[in-house]
């Protein structure tokens, strides 16, 4: 019987890049600045590593595929390294990889590294989908805001809210990411905005306007993970350690039958309950300290509300609107900004989500950080609602 | 026994460009011109293939051994389009289809060819034009787009062949090269006077009297021009009843070219009374003269998909630059989004060929869910036995999420799509068209149309796929 891999895997170094418009350097300069700084965090030598996994989700716009151009750049000479890529949860593909070698006992140390470059593309918005050879054929290739903007449509029809009222509270989400992306240094967004300002802004994809949707940035942040006895001897006593990693993918019931109304997202539910069980978490609402969701646009960051299980259903809009995820509220939501601020870079985003839930466990956030930390969630996103992957993430001192 | 029309349909876009927008648009070069009424114009995923299927879809689809698809504005040259329609029309394998085109005669052609047969089964006659025009023309102002399809067979017809003639004449009153754009006019007047007025009576009369049918007993005079005074000077001139002469559909269509004639004949048909004597006459380099009548059948044939009908669902369009858009005249920048290949592998596209123009969705044996796309394991069950095909042309269906997507490359935006629930359990994620934003909800009723998916500008390839339109006033 399995038993999962609670407090197996300890985080013991992490390193994440400025995200934004990096003008200045290429993926592979991004993956050196990010592993260099969980290096140092780790208190190890590049030798030490004997796995890697890498994620990046676009190879048009990076270095290309395979698992080399990650080796060349880190110099990870003679182990082995994989590529890792499930879309926007590519991130939290690396470090399941990763966290997964180590708990299997496979090897001691491994290193998660995730990055993206997609300010190299000419335009705004994630590059163009390709969606495979037969789908091509039939499949209406809409934008990413235009997949999940889906959920309005289906969302205000099941609760029967106005336009007006959804897209007021949908602004509310993003009003407080702005909020608190300008006490994060590394942060590609850090400006406060109105709320006048995000409801006037041009439509992106209805009822989506600008500000409902989260920055493209460029960026990368990587993991050290290793067990926590060799954690212990490397002087970190009581370390962040993963409680669970789960992943759900989309196998076609909700885009293919009438068995889901469009109105949340059925792999979080999915990932969350099996993540919940394997980290112990029985109310979420009560336990979790901060969570940092895949809010990729801001309907989505409410409906996720209620698939966590923090948010009755139907109920996230009156949390929302409570300031019950904002920085003091019940359950800080994006303290970091969120994809909404922080920035999106496809395959570093769910390490970066690891990122600030380890910074905040161990004390280090700085100006934002959060008193009384004790389990932090990580959800990670891909593809879109009716055709995706969702991955959740406990984390929480080896001693909670 | 004596064939003739056992149904028809017609399809006009929903698209209609206001007349008035176009002259006050060119008013700076051309002020004294003078417009009234709206053309249709085809939608960018619209074109003579699309707009035949939608008309043939009102035809009954029993029977039908051949396919002659007539146009001067085929989407290919070397592909045949008459294949395309009879795909996705989903008639057997077995079809014998043609092309006809070369001349607004083209939809006369197919319909005699359909007519004189000796094969017992019936013809679908299907015939469509959407014509470019130059900016500024006089062309540009009427012409339209539209499609129109007949059922040609024996059995219970709605109308009887009496008789034809036709005259083959070298008369240049206007051409259009392979591979031109734009057709190339002579003077109006010469057209008139030299042209119709002097070609078409004698092979009126001629069908007239091998008919055995006076002048004076035709009750539907149909003469596809867009120069009034030419039906009304031949009719004189023959003793045809002016009151016989039938609407040109210049105020709501355009002239829609090698269909008009025989659009104008389905409006007719729409109209006429059992015994009544239609006339029809298309004219370039020579004439057809196609005189029927109409029988008992007709008093209860009710088109599902009339003239009357498609001509009413139309929608003014104010702005003239989207024509000029979607004709190619005006090139907008469009940003980097729209510079994705369209490449698609032919391989692919043979392999899915029965979810893709016919739209066919696989029922499990087991289960009983219908898939779409169909994957080799059930979608409701994982069952992996063999999926039995379901159409879901005509399955009604209503929006289940949708958006208007104003960030991707779309060539008319914005792209609205969403999940599309069948009644019969399927969910498709699916284009929706000719949408107005205030009637699209969550529940809102769609049907199915064929329309282009997406058009390889790089290699000359339109490729076709179904999307759903909301069902109005429904």
């Amino acid at each position: 019987m399995a038993t999962g891999i609670k407090d197996k895997v300890a985080i013991i170094g992490m390193g994440c890049t400025k995200f934004g418009e990096r003008w200045d350097m290429g993926t592979e300069h991004l993956l050196v600045e990010a592993f260099r700084e969980a290096l140092e965090d780790a208190g190890i030598d590049r030798k030490q590593i004997e796995a890697a996994w890498y994620g990046s989700a676009l190879d048009s716009v990076n270095v290309g595929n395979s698992s080399i151009p990650a080796a060349m750049a880190l110099r990870l000479e003679g182990i082995p390294v994989t590529r890792v890529e499930n879309m926007c949860a590519t991130g939290t593909e690396a470090l399941r990889g990763a966290a997964y070698a180590v708990a299997s006992g496979a090897v001691d140390i491994a290193l998660a590294i995730g990055a993206e470059k997609l300010k190299d593309t000419g335009y705004g918005g994630l590059p163009v989908p390709y969606k495979g050879s037969l789908n091509g054929m039939w499949m209406p290739m809409g934008s990413a805001p235009a997949g999940f903007a889906q959920l309005a449509s289906s969302y205000r029809a099941k609760y029967g809210i106005e336009k007006q009222d959804l897209k007021t509270a949908i602004g509310r989400v993003s009003y407080k990411s702005h909020k608190n992306g300008v006490k994060n240094p590394k942060a590609h967004i850090r400006k406060e905005v109105s709320m006048e300002e995000i409801l006037r802004a041009p439509i992106i994809a209805e009822p989506l306007g600008l500000f409902d949707c989260c920055g493209v940035s460029d960026g990368a942040a990587a993991a050290i993970v290793t067990t926590p006895e060799i954690a212990h001897a490397l002087g970190k006593m009581n370390p962040v350690t993963i409680k669970s990693i789960q992943l759900s993918v989309s196998a076609g019931r909700e885009s293919g039958t009438g068995q889901w109304d469009g109105s949340y997202v059925p792999n979080t539910r999915n990932a969350a309950k099996k993540a919940y069980h394997e980290a112990g978490i029985q109310n979420p609402r009560e336990q979790l300290s901060m969570i940092e969701v895949h809010d990729c646009f801001s309907i989505t960051e409410l409906v996720t509300m209620e698939d966590l299980g923090i948010s009755p259903d139907g109920g996230a809009v009156k949390d929302v609107l409570d300031g019950f995820y904002d920085a003091d509220g019940g359950v800080p939501c994006q303290i970091d900004g969120g994809l909404k601020c922080f920035g999106h870079p496809v395959g570093a985003s769910g390490l970066r989500m690891a990122y600030e839930n380890y910074l905040q466990l161990l004390g280090r956030a700085g100006a934002r950080q959060l008193p009384d930390t004790r389990f932090g969630l990580s959800h990670n996103l891909g593809g879109v609602p009716f055709n995706g992957v969702a991955a959740v993430t406990v984390y929480g001192r080896e001693r909670d | 026994m004596t064939r003739g029309i056992l149904s028809y349909g017609a399809y006009i876009p929903a698209l209609r460009i206001d007349r008035a927008a176009i002259a006050a648009a060119n008013a700076w070069a051309f002020p004294s011109v003078r417009a009234k009424g709206a053309r249709a114009l085809a939608n960018w995923d619209e074109d003579t293939v699309t707009m035949s299927v939608e008309a043939a879809r009102g035809v009954s689809p029993s029977g039908i051994g051949a396919l002659i698809f007539a146009s001067t504005t085929p989407p290919y040259a070397d592909l045949q389009n008459a294949t395309l329609v009879t795909s996705a029309l989903g008639l057997p394998i077995e079809t014998a289809t043609t092309d006809t085109a070369g001349s607004l005669r083209a939809g006369t052609a197919a319909l005699l060819a359909a007519l004189h047969t000796t094969e017992p089964a019936s013809t679908l006659v299907t015939a469509a034009d959407a014509r470019r025009a130059k900016p500024g023309s006089a062309q540009e102002l009427s012409y339209g787009a539209g499609a129109v399809a007949f059922s040609i067979g024996e059995g219970p017809v709605i109308a009887k062949l009496l008789a034809t003639a036709s005259r083959a004449e070298q008369f240049v009153d206007h051409y259009r090269q392979t591979g031109e754009k734009y057709d190339y006019y002579w003077e109006e007047r010469w057209v008139r006077d030299e042209g119709y007025a002097k070609i078409i009576p004698p092979a009126i009369k001629a069908a007239l009297e091998k008919a055995g049918v006076k002048p004076a007993e035709i009750a539907h005079f149909i003469l596809p021009a867009m120069q009034q005074a030419v039906p009304a000077a031949i009719a004189k001139s023959c003793g045809i009843p002016a009151e016989s002469i039938a609407d040109n559909l210049a105020a709501n269509c355009g002239d829609t070219g090698a269909a008009h004639g025989l659009l104008m004949l389905a409006a007719a048909l729409e109209k006429a009374k059992p015994g009544d004597k239609l006339l029809l006459v298309t004219f370039g380099a020579g004439t057809d003269v196609l005189v029927f009548e109409a029988t008992g059948a007709i008093s209860n044939y009710k088109p599902t998909r009339g003239v009357a009908q498609t001509l009413a669902a139309g929608r003014i369009e104010p702005h003239y630059t989207k024509l000029l858009s979607f004709h190619g005249e005006l090139n907008l920048d469009w940003g980097m989004r729209s510079e994705g290949s369209e490449k698609i592998p032919l391989t692919q596209q043979y392999r899915a060929r029965g979810q893709l123009a016919t739209f066919n969705g696989g029922k499990c044996p087991d289960c009983g869910a219908i898939n779409f796309p169909q994957l080799a394991s059930c979608v409701n069950c994982g069952s992996f036995a063999p999926l039995a095909q379901v159409s879901l042309v005509d399955e009604p269906a209503q929006v289940a999420s949708y958006t208007a997507d104003w960030l991707q490359y779309s060539p008319a935006p914005p792209l609205y799509f969403g999940l599309v629930q069948f009644d019969n359990g399927c969910r498709v994620m699916m284009e929706m068209v000719d949408v107005d934003p205030k009637q699209l909800e969550v529940g809102t009723r769609l049907r199915m149309l064929y329309r282009i998916k997406s058009l390889d500008s790089e290699r000359h390839y339109a490729r076709y796929f179904w999307k759903a339109t909301p069902i109005q006033g429904a």
